[in-house]
């Protein structure tokens, strides 16, 4: 049964050595270990929610830099539109005025052509009328040789501008 | 505990063989017949001496120092070899027979043998030396890499990694839920516990010389062991752990007038590390028992003819392949129980009444 009884040399011996391992381990040893281990832990999280937080502000960054862009589009069309109701604007403008310029040239060409008419038929007038005196001049001078046809004309005529001073 | 009832079905198994053998030994007496008793208990417990083999007819032994008061002649330290096969040194011999069988004793003047004071670097002393110094230097090691690193660095790999899951695995699975919430003022001890009990086994199973001492299997060790967890519980124990044990919440006639109650659970303040003790001492004997008799089939059956031999020898090496992976899952499933029954008991003294009173309420 030496088996079952404890040696009191050993007892001794373990207590030693054991009190010593176990004060060293718990100094020295596991909470060192433990320790690290649990703030590598810690450190872990800690990175984890950062990359968390660092991919939540990108994405958001990124929304962002997508409306940007849909406003800068939207802008541009916007922009677009303008300039081409503007370049409408002015075409018309230019031919309303191009118009109105070519018709008023017009409207002077035809009076400067009706002036010009109106010259030419009083300048033909004239023609006419000093043709018809010099036809006349020379019907008048072969009529007039004789006096007394001469002086029948004279009467006439003068009846005649009498009877109209008259009317 | 289905490992120790395998642990034991097996033994009982074997023994039964082993009685058997022993009755025709009886019978027989003569011959070169193996001394299966002498070479188990031999194995098993301790010496003032290392013996490693024998070669033909030399003892390979290693000499271990022998330090000794006695109240006679007062101390004495010499080397174990002056006192091997009966020699007696300075008055000192090795009782053979009586309640000293084995150890060193002395004969006063009126010729009783006495016990001296006897504190001998004995074999499972120096087991349990090399066993600290192996955990020390695993621990310390390992705390080492630590501390040359910050937090942010990398994970360790290889060994430093294994250990690092090993320590967390018992800290974070054993420890913290077991404890509860001071599982820091009592995680070292624990772990020391855990790893001093693991290393100590598996150096047992190594049948070459620094290892094969069979260290937690002797009572003297687990009984310092469960003597730590006794003192641990009780001196850091709660006011409400002492209140319940002196005066449980039972109905009062349990109490008063024969203390029945308190005195039970004033023995389970006693039975609990002694549970501790004896388990672990038993298991880690009963594997080195049974890995030793199997052992012994071998030569046992050495002289049965060849036919009983060969088969025996085959069979004795298959359940010693089995025995001994067996004791690998044995040397961790005991470390493991013991540091988590300490946990427990530790956890239980330090319940707070207000709290366990809140629990109970919700529930």
């Amino acid at each position: 049964m030496s088996l079952l009884l404890p040696e009191s040399g050993l007892v001794f011996w373990m207590l030693l050595s054991f009190g010593i391992v176990f004060f060293i381990l718990a100094k020295f040893g596991f909470p060192v270990i433990v320790n690290m281990v649990e703030s590598r832990k810690k450190y872990i999280d800690e990175s984890l929610e950062n990359a968390k937080e660092a991919n939540e502000q990108l994405s958001k960054l990124k929304e962002e830099s997508a409306a940007i862009i849909a406003s800068a589009n939207k802008e541009q069309g916007r922009i677009l539109k303008e300039a081409m109701q503007e370049r409408d604007k002015i075409i018309g403008d230019a031919r309303k005025k191009a118009e109105f310029t070519a018709q008023k040239e017009m409207e002077d060409v035809k009076k400067q052509i009706q002036l010009e008419k109106d010259e030419a038929i009083r300048d033909i007038r004239r023609q006419v009328a000093l043709l018809s005196v010099d036809i006349a001049e020379k019907i008048i001078r072969k009529n007039l040789d004789e006096e007394k046809k001469q002086m029948d004309m004279i009467d006439r005529m003068l009846e005649e501008v009498v009877s109209k001073s008259k009317n | 505990m289905k490992q120790l009832r395998i642990v034991l079905v097996l033994l009982c198994f074997l023994l039964g063989v082993l009685g058997v053998r022993a009755d025709e030994h009886a019978q027989e007496q003569e011959g070169n017949e193996v001394d299966v008793q002498g070479i188990v208990f031999g194995h098993i417990g301790d010496s003032y001496e290392w013996h490693i083999t024998d070669m033909g007819h030399t003892h390979v032994t290693v000499p271990l120092p022998v330090i000794l008061y006695s109240r006679v002649s007062g101390w004495h330290v010499f080397m174990s070899s002056k006192i091997s096969h009966g020699h007696t040194h300075d008055g000192f011999y090795v009782a053979q027979m009586g309640s000293y069988e084995g150890k060193l004793v002395e004969k006063n003047a009126a010729g009783e043998e006495l016990r001296p004071i006897d504190i001998s670097i004995t074999k499972v002393t120096v087991g349990l030396f090399v066993n600290c110094i192996l955990l020390l230097t695993i621990v310390l090691g390992v705390a080492s890499w630590y501390r040359k690193r910050k937090p942010d660095s990398e994970s360790p790999g290889g060994f430093v990694g294994f250990m690092e899951m090993f320590i967390m695995m018992v800290h974070d699975d054993v420890i913290k839920p077991c404890v509860g919430a001071k599982y820091r003022k009592f995680a070292p001890y624990l772990l020391t516990a855990f790893f001093f009990i693991f290393i100590s086994n598996v150096m047992g199973l190594i049948p070459i010389f620094p290892g094969g001492a069979n260290v937690t299997g002797n009572i003297a060790i687990t009984m310092v062991l469960a003597l730590f967890t006794f003192v641990i519980v009780n001196v850091f124990g709660t006011k409400h752990y002492w209140k319940d044990i002196f005066w449980p919440e039972v109905p009062w006639w349990l109490k008063v007038p024969v203390p029945i109650m308190p005195f039970i659970e004033f023995l389970g303040i006693l039975t609990k590390p002694l549970a501790l003790m004896i388990r672990l001492f038993a298991n880690m004997l009963a594997g080195h028992m049974a890995i030793l008799v199997l052992t012994c089939l071998i030569f046992i059956t050495a002289s049965m003819g060849a036919a009983i031999f060969g088969s025996m020898t085959f069979i004795s090496i298959v359940f010693n392949i089995f025995m001994n992976m067996l004791e690998v899952l044995v040397a961790f499933i005991q470390a493991y129980v013991f540091t988590i029954l300490s946990a427990v008991f530790i956890g239980l003294a330090q319940e707070n009444g207000h709290k366990a009173k809140e629990e109970g309420a919700s529930a």
